[in-house]
């Protein structure tokens, strides 16, 4: 047994964009729930979820899941139970 | 949009007041106490990471604190 | 249901191992105008209120438990390897005496989380107007705690969140009004 391995600087560049853009997408979705037929903001928010999904897909190549239940795909052995876990890195 | 999101006052002081007094007492009155109901298409942080590290997307919304200038008086 | 993303909302940095601020913030986790509150005040509400404000209760309730896990490592890593001296320092020993280490949903004082600290009225009137004073009330709560911390880095994730009070606060503003309004109400003449 050994301490296990810390993460890249990448691993923090990259959860940073994921952040941010995820952000933006928590931001428009509560305006739209009171602003349901603003049509502008409606794109925008579909043109960050697509931004979204393809830094997610590019995250998890390299640092495995970010969600479970089927959200992600796996490696062998299992990789959702890996460490870190967001509160500890 | 000309509000200022910090109120001032005067608390009354009492020859007796054990603490020292603070003589001007102030408060946050945040941009979204006058907003209304948010117009559409407000101008945007440029970037989504601005938008991340200010906390809103709407520059209307954003409020400092502590507030950025003490008055002096 | 929900799912679980492996990411915080907002990155947490903290500078210090310091028992002490986590002792203060521990009142956002289990407080009566902490995020805990928030979460299961606002997902317990939206079944009892009128549809066209049903979605913004469930977002920002979800939002909440966003907000809840970066108090938690906010309040983990502040704690994280303090020794029970350092504990003890930090006005923390009847808190390590029960917990170690560990999270627990109480506030600053030590009172353990209780359901009479969120209502649901079943009064859509009611309830909105509750949610946008307990916005109001935990911006506040993020002021004074920021006013009592002297971590840089903790205060930038601690101003995130007072920030998230404003737009929440906002949002449930337009809920009330749109509870108001007499569109798609039936009139009587």
């Amino acid at each position: 047994m050994s301490t296990p391995k810390q993460v890249p600087q990448a691993y923090y560049d990259l959860l940073e964009q994921i952040q941010a853009i995820d952000f933006v997408l928590v931001e428009l979705n509560l305006y739209l729930d009171t602003h349901p037929n603003d049509a502008e903001s409606i794109q925008q928010f579909n043109q960050c979820s697509y931004e979204s999904r393809k830094l997610k897909k590019q995250f998890e190549k390299q640092f495995g899941p970010l969600m479970h239940f089927g959200y992600s795909y796996s490696n062998y052995p299992w990789d959702w139970i890996d460490v870190p876990w967001p509160w500890q890195v | 949009m000309d509000n200022t999101n910090t109120k001032y006052y005067y608390p009354y002081i009492s020859p007796f007041d054990p603490c020292k007094p603070i003589v001007i007492k102030s408060y946050s009155t945040p941009p979204h106490l006058y907003m209304g109901f948010q117009p559409p298409n407000l101008p945007q942080f440029s970037t989504a990471r601005e938008a991340l590290f200010r906390g809103t997307l709407w520059p209307a919304l954003y409020d400092t604190y502590p507030p950025e200038k003490a008055r002096e008086e | 249901m929900w799912y679980y993303e492996k990411k915080l909302q907002y990155p947490v940095k903290v500078r210090e191992c310091n028992p002490r601020l986590a002792k203060y913030l521990i009142e956002q986790y289990g407080g009566a105008d902490g995020e805990l509150s928030a979460a299961l005040r606002y997902l317990n509400q939206r079944y009892t209120i009128p549809n066209k404000v049903v979605g913004l209760l469930n977002d920002i309730g979800t939002e909440e438990f966003a907000h809840l896990e970066m108090i938690a490592t906010m309040v983990y890593k502040l704690t994280k390897d303090a020794t029970p001296e350092q504990m003890k320092a930090a006005g923390l020993a009847a808190d390590y005496a029960n917990h170690d280490n560990a999270l627990f949903y109480h506030n600053a004082a030590g009172s353990p989380w209780t359901a009479t600290y969120i209502q649901a009225k079943g009064d859509p009137i009611a309830d909105i107007y509750e949610d946008i004073a307990a916005e109001e009330k935990a911006r506040a709560t993020y002021q004074w705690i920021i006013n009592l911390s002297d971590d840089p880095e903790l205060n930038d994730s601690l101003k995130f969140l007072r920030e998230r009070e404003i737009v929440h606060s906002q949002r449930f503003r337009e809920a009330a009004q749109i509870l108001m309004d007499e569109r798609d109400t039936k009139q009587y003449f």
